[in-house]
């Protein structure tokens, strides 16, 4: 057989659980140990691994269907992972159907949350790594730079991706819509728990470079600033300088309020120009719900955090159907393209049909 | 066929091309995606030209700046906004401007494209062919243009100020920008349409100090009241006297002012003048 035939091989998130993940995922040396011994499978011609920790897939183009199972047995001896076993959560497309997968991992259409972007750059990684290696050709480089394409176009012609699905990145975002560039916005934050350090953790993702700690126990806040690198401030101070800061993240387990709304009233005179944006993240909750009334002042608490994160999720779910709908319109095009320059057989035995091999 | 056409027809074409950019963005808006920034511009930018070219033949025909009656006030003062925003919507980069812009420019072009009697007649010669005085009434005319932006920057910053405060965050309030980015717009504004209309002032009054029949008081009174509520307004914000809401629906009163001011303007110039030709001009023979 001479003609290609493009195929996947792998598993995710949505057939092998995480313990199964754990074990069948790659470290960059075993990845490059493995794509060594992959090279010496006679009539696998092309070949990509797309490795995160949500999923193993293989891209490629093989021969026949032999190829395949020989890069399977490959890769489940160098995972010391019973090949049995792996037919049980294995995913194995080909032809348009395997298009469609990668164009859905894509565009985030096939995460674990819906419609997150960095699989994007995972994937434009993968597809980098490969050609380093020397082992993508004409095959992969026209599904990949179209891929690229496709899942930028339903990112923009949908809403797969608007807004945030998360409580510190929704949270990350009402900053960004009051302050604009967050590089120059100052972040107190006044408890050091676990919500207020993921949020801390989403703001310097997205740039912000000024961050403070207060916490009662002034040891805990300089441990939670070092490991920031950012600096610590006594918790009494809190009110006094609290003009000094843009954004303030309350996470205490304080049983009363820790900010009150004079205070925040008398911080907005000392900067009239700039406003005051207060994410209230404790329970019992930090902020006096009265700041909220204050002109220049905005106020989010947990409940409305998670009210945002929602309509998003149920937003995006909403654009799913749509965005596969154009998806597949792009795929069945492609595949026409590719099958026209080699009339390519799939390699696989379920070819055509997205199945689990039987065990 | 396009070289048949007359100054209106080129208008028209302009307003069309105007509606159609907000058009796409309302489309774009209501299938909850972002309007397309680059296609809005473009369509702005084809408009622009259009309306460049219908003007232009005015220009020709009256022998300076067309702004000899209503129609034509308007038409330039919304040509004057989309001159700023073919600069600004490049730096600003937010297709939200263009499609406010563009909603702008078709309400103000149509407005006075379908009010026949805005257009009945035009001063000929109306500057004397003083180019001075001709500068004068550009600069107060591009000032109000740079006055209209600053109205759609305000109207934005006050749809973010309600979206942030009653947290409703979705549809068209998603793409707005950032409300600190649009204070700052809009004070850069405010500061370059001060400075114009001031500019515009300057050189109408070395004009009129030398002949004062030349302008009639009340519209002396009407364009320093503006420039003065403007200035105070600088003034304010520079101060942190005038902030966030207040300063964004200073920005639409201002505009809203600017644009009442046209016509007591408009009427004070037509008892001081000349004769008045029919509007439309002609596709050249």
């Amino acid at each position: 057989m001479s003609s290609p035939g493009f195929f996947l091989l792998g598993t995710t998130h949505q057939r092998a659980p995480l313990a199964v993940r754990e074990k069948l995922a790659l470290d960059a040396e075993s990845s490059a140990a493995l794509q060594s011994e992959l090279a010496t499978i006679a009539g696998l011609r092309e070949l990509t691994i797309l490795n995160t920790c949500n999923r193993i897939e293989f891209y490629g183009v093989a021969d026949t269907p032999d190829t395949l199972a020989r890069l399977e047995a490959v890769y489940c001896a160098r995972q010391c992972f019973s090949p049995e076993e792996f037919a049980a959560f294995r995913l194995s497309l080909a032809g348009q159907d395997a298009i469609q997968h990668l164009f859905e991992v894509a565009a985030g259409l096939d995460s674990q949350m819906l419609g997150e972007t960095e699989i994007f750059g995972q994937v434009k990684g993968a597809y980098a790594t490969a050609q380093t290696r020397q082992s993508t050709g004409p095959v992969l480089n026209r599904v990949f730079q179209k891929t690229f394409q496709a899942a930028k176009y339903v990112r923009t012609q949908t809403a797969i991706t608007v807004g945030q699905v998360s409580i510190a990145n929704v949270a990350v975002d009402l900053a960004h819509n009051i302050f604009g560039d967050l590089k120059a916005t100052r972040i107190l934050l006044i408890g050091a728990g676990d919500i207020g350090e993921k949020t801390a953790k989403a703001f310097q993702s997205r740039g912000a470079a000024s961050l403070t700690v207060s916490s009662r126990s002034f040891e805990r806040a300089m441990e939670l600033a070092t490991a920031f690198g950012a600096s610590a401030m006594p918790f009494d101070q809190r009110e006094v300088r609290l003009a000094e800061f843009d954004v303030v993240v309350g996470s205490t387990a304080a049983p009363e309020t820790v900010v009150s709304v004079e205070a925040v009233a008398t911080a907005l005179r000392k900067r009239p120009a700039r406003p005051l944006f207060f994410i209230d993240l404790a329970l019992p909750r930090d902020i006096e719900a009265g700041v909220a009334d204050l002109e220049n002042a905005f106020l989010y608490n947990l409940d409305d955090l998670a009210k945002i994160a929602e309509s998003h999720r149920v937003a995006r779910l909403a654009e799913v159907e749509r965005a596969r709908a154009m998806l597949m319109e792009k795929s069945a095009a492609l595949w026409q393209q590719v099958s026209a320059q080699g009339a390519p057989q799939a390699p696989t035995p379920a070819a055509g049909k997205p199945a689990v091999s039987p065990a | 066929m396009l070289a048949a056409f007359n100054d209106r027809q080129w208008l028209w074409l302009s307003a069309g091309f105007y509606f159609a950019g907000f058009l796409l963005g309302t489309w774009s808006l209501v299938r909850r995606g972002r309007p397309s920034g680059v296609v809005v511009y473009a369509l702005i930018a084809a408009g622009y030209g259009l309306q460049l070219a219908g003007l232009g033949l005015r220009g020709k025909a009256v022998g300076g700046c067309p702004l000899g009656n209503t129609f034509e006030l308007f038409q330039f003062t919304a040509w004057s906004a989309i001159s700023l925003y073919l600069v600004i919507g490049v730096a600003f980069r937010s297709s939200i401007l263009g499609y406010f812009t563009a909603s702008l420019a078709a309400s103000l072009t149509l407005l006075s494209l379908s009010i026949p009697a805005w257009d009945s007649g035009r001063r000929l010669r109306f500057f004397g062919h003083n180019p001075w005085i001709e500068l004068h009434a550009a600069l107060a005319l591009f000032s109000y243009g740079v006055f209209a932006l600053l109205a759609l920057t305000s109207l934005m910053l006050l749809l973010r100020h309600f979206s942030l405060k009653s947290k409703n965050l979705g549809g068209l309030f998603s793409f707005l920008p950032s409300m600190v980015d649009l204070d700052q717009i809009g004070l850069r504004l405010l500061s370059t349409g001060v400075v114009l209309l001031a500019a515009s002032l300057a050189v109408g009054a070395n004009y009129w100090l030398r002949d004062p029949a030349s302008a009639s008081i009340g519209k002396l009174i009407i364009t320093v009241t503006v420039w003065l509520a403007a200035s105070i307004a600088l003034i304010l914000r520079l101060r942190g006297r005038l902030l966030a809401k207040r300063f964004a629906w200073t920005g639409l009163l201002l505009f809203a002012a600017a644009l009442l001011s046209l016509w007591p303007i408009d009427s004070s110039r037509q008892a001081l003048t000349v004769p008045s030709a029919p509007a439309t001009v002609p596709a050249r023979p």
